[in-house]
């Protein structure tokens, strides 16, 4: 069961028109690959973040899916074109099937 | 031939060029906080001239990730600290912020500290001050020395002072522990004989194999490594330090340590608080 996970996200408020924004990504995640061993020598389970997706005013802006090998606190960062004022919305799928969502305005000027 | 063996020396010396620091570079965070980066030496510190924040000695793109808080993964670890500081987690209930208003209102603690406690009669470290509000105030068994929840609690109380000077008082009651702790810094230890000075007095600047000496200054701790991922305290670095020279180390939070501490931190008198700091 992960614990302490906490999405963060940066976008800037405002964009201009058709121009390209940075968005940037943070998850405060363990990322337990599932490959190591405790000190009694059992399996410490798989529990990682297996999928990350961002939308913008509900149209698929990427998608990603994520591996064991990715490490701790999973960062993304990436451009995007912005042809209106709407929303971004985050979405985070863990493997215990939570689900860590966060969302941010921007306007286009 | 005598093209491409050129060719070849050009690129050695753009590989060599791109693994040092920028040394002049300016470090201001989110675009707000003004760090001193460089400050004359304080009069005590007989060996340098200037003294020098360990982030000037890392590569540029190590420097940038300490430039804004969304990159610095040290932030993270500054917000479990801020949630465990409301947390009504003592005894009865207590949190942190039933005394203290919040970390902000404890911004001249990371400067000033390791202080003259004048009650105890000892030099103490923020990890001590700490534990004394954890086991007599909220009632708790104290937190490792080196703990997560200790780590966390000092990043917080560092992030809150950034770009205060260090300023730690080294006479009065607390001048035997600072000699103590001189003692400590000239003194060469281990299998390899190398004392504090060897490596961040005489050669900062130059290269320990893969490592780019810096003075060893401690302004910027609790330091988020890129080696191991996670925060570190600064005696732990300590321990790691005595333990690269092939020595048996002490632990953290010993009275030898705790001295060490204080006359390190003394040696960046001057020096911005910037933790949690980014380093590799």
């Amino acid at each position: 069961m992960a614990e302490n996970v906490r999405p963060r996200v940066k976008v800037p408020s405002t964009a201009d028109a058709g121009g390209t924004v940075t968005i940037k990504t943070l998850i405060s995640h363990q990322m337990e690959s599932g490959q190591r061993k405790d000190d009694n020598g059992e399996t410490i389970p798989r529990s990682i973040i297996n999928r990350f997706v961002v939308d913008f005013n509900g149209e698929n802006v990427i998608d990603v899916k994520m591996e064991p090998a990715i490490s701790t606190n999973p960062y993304f960062e990436f451009e995007a074109k912005v042809p209106e004022s709407g929303t971004f919305s985050f979405t985070w799928y863990d493997d215990d099937g939570s689900v860590y969502e966060d969302s941010k305005d921007i306007t286009v000027s | 031939m005598t093209a491409s063996l050129y060719g070849a020396v050009l690129l050695a010396a753009l590989a060599a060029g791109a693994a040092y620091a920028d040394e002049d570079a300016d470090l201001v965070v989110n675009g707000e906080i003004e760090m001193t980066v460089r400050a004359p030496a304080p009069d005590h510190v007989e060996g340098l001239s200037e003294i020098m924040s360990g982030w000037l000695f890392r590569s540029d793109e190590t420097q940038a990730v300490q430039m804004d808080d969304f990159d610095n993964p040290g932030m993270i670890f500054v917000d479990a600290g801020r949630e465990t500081f409301n947390a009504e987690i003592g005894a009865d209930g207590e949190s942190c912020a039933s005394c203290h208003e919040g970390p902000e209102t404890l911004a001249d603690v990371r400067p000033t500290y390791p202080k003259w406690d004048p009650e105890r009669e000892t030099v103490q470290t923020v990890e001590m001050q700490v534990n004394e509000c954890v086991t007599e105030r909220m009632n708790l068994p104290e937190w490792k020395y080196t703990g997560d929840d200790m780590v966390n609690m000092t990043a917080l109380l560092a992030s809150a002072a950034r770009g205060k000077p260090v300023d730690v008082a080294i006479d009065g009651p607390a001048q035997s522990t600072w000699e103590q702790g001189k003692e400590m810094y000239y003194t060469r230890y281990g299998q390899l004989e190398l004392s504090c000075a060897n490596c961040h007095e005489d050669n900062y600047g130059n290269n320990i194999r893969a490592d780019h000496l810096s003075q060893g200054q401690i302004n910027g701790f609790p330091t988020y490594r890129l080696k191991n991922a996670k925060l570190n305290a600064v005696q732990s670095r300590f321990k790691g330090c005595i333990r690269d020279t092939r020595a048996e180390t002490f632990s953290p939070g010993s009275a030898e340590f705790v001295a060490l501490e204080l006359y390190v931190a003394s040696r960046g008198n001057g020096l911005s608080v910037e933790g949690p700091s980014v380093r590799n």
